[in-house]
């Protein structure tokens, strides 16, 4: 399964070039197992990972490194409930000993109920861990004055959310999400809120580099098929863009000539 | 001796380094990371990292998340 580009279309962060643009969560699967096929069906070169504490009383338990492979996947270490940039540089400190890489996700979380980033405590945090070493991809609102500040900060690649984490409902801002792509010297991912083909499709006419999502695939009736579906709304999107699609009109303009009527 | 393991408290019979904890648990040292502390003790440390009464460590491990 390749979720590669036709005629060698590749992105690169931080140094790493990808041929799929499609970054797929690991959460919220029936398993682990399902989990990788999905990975595999999405054609996926990058999963993001959460970090959490060992299960002790049960050593037993599947591990996803048993299953989502890190010789197979890029991992992409999250700081999925943090809500200072302490808690951000101490859980991905832990990540990079665990994982050995520096390339991370920075989200700093607000509200636990709409999930949108605290983008004034996100742009701390991004320091931080810049002066730690890491590379940091970070999740962030549509605003395109605080995408900038993040970019100048050094952050590796610019994620806005199409709407808040696991909602489903879409890209809610096409004009703040092409604003801030126009700008970027560094890729634009939209990260959360995709919730079918469609919009995967959408995110990348307009521009983005690449699209992460976890819950539109996981939460699918059937995760695999939707996965596949997103490899290819992924491509067909990236495929649009880089073609150029034709100018909108008023009136209409047959597709057959006028001419030699009977 | 008394640990804080991963926010809890619990006893084990004397243990002399991280490298020993891990083994203890039963745990695949390639597949977590510890903090002793809240610093970071390296893999490579793990044998010569001596644990202490009282030590605060977690012992955490990648899992799925978006």
């Amino acid at each position: 399964m390749d979720g590669s580009i036709p005629g060698g279309d590749t992105w690169t962060v931080a140094g790493r070039t990808f041929k799929s643009r499609l970054i797929v969560g690991t959460g919220k699967y029936r398993d682990y197992a399902q989990n990788a096929a999905a990975a595999e069906a999405a054609g996926a070169e990058i999963v993001t990972v959460a970090l959490r504490r060992v299960n002790l009383s049960d050593p037993n338990q599947p591990m996803l490194v048993d299953y989502v492979k890190p010789d197979r996947f890029t991992f992409l270490p999250n700081t999925a409930g943090c809500f200072t940039g302490e808690d951000a540089v101490r859980t991905l400190r832990l990540a990079r000993e665990a994982g050995g890489w520096n390339l991370v996700k920075l989200e700093v979380l607000s509200d636990t109920r709409h999930l949108l980033p605290d983008m004034e405590e996100t742009l701390r945090a991004l320091k931080l861990l810049i002066a730690d070493g890491f590379q940091v991809m970070v999740y962030c609102s549509d605003d395109p004055v605080y995408a900038q500040k993040l970019e100048d900060a050094g952050a590796a690649a610019i994620m806005p959310a199409a709407a808040p984490i696991g909602s489903g409902r879409g890209i809610q801002n096409t004009l703040n999400l092409g604003l801030i792509i126009e700008q970027a010297r560094v890729p634009v991912l939209v990260d959360a809120g995709v919730g079918t083909a469609s919009d995967a499709v959408l995110a990348m006419e307009l521009g983005c580099d690449a699209v992460l999502m976890n819950t539109a695939i996981a939460e699918a009736g059937d995760p695999i098929l939707m996965a596949s579906a997103m490899k290819h709304a992924v491509i067909a999107g990236r495929e649009a863009f880089l073609a150029g699609r034709m100018a909108r009109r008023t009136y209409a303009d047959p597709s057959s000539p006028r001419a030699g009527l009977i | 001796m008394k640990l804080v393991l991963n926010g809890e408290d619990r006893t084990f019979p004397g243990l002399g380094t991280i490298a020993d904890l891990v083994a203890h648990l039963e745990l695949d040292a390639r597949k977590v990371a510890v903090e002793r502390n809240l610093e970071i003790v390296p893999r490579s440390a793990y044998q010569t990292t001596v644990i202490a009464d009282r030590d605060r460590i977690e012992i955490v491990h990648f899992i799925g998340g978006g």
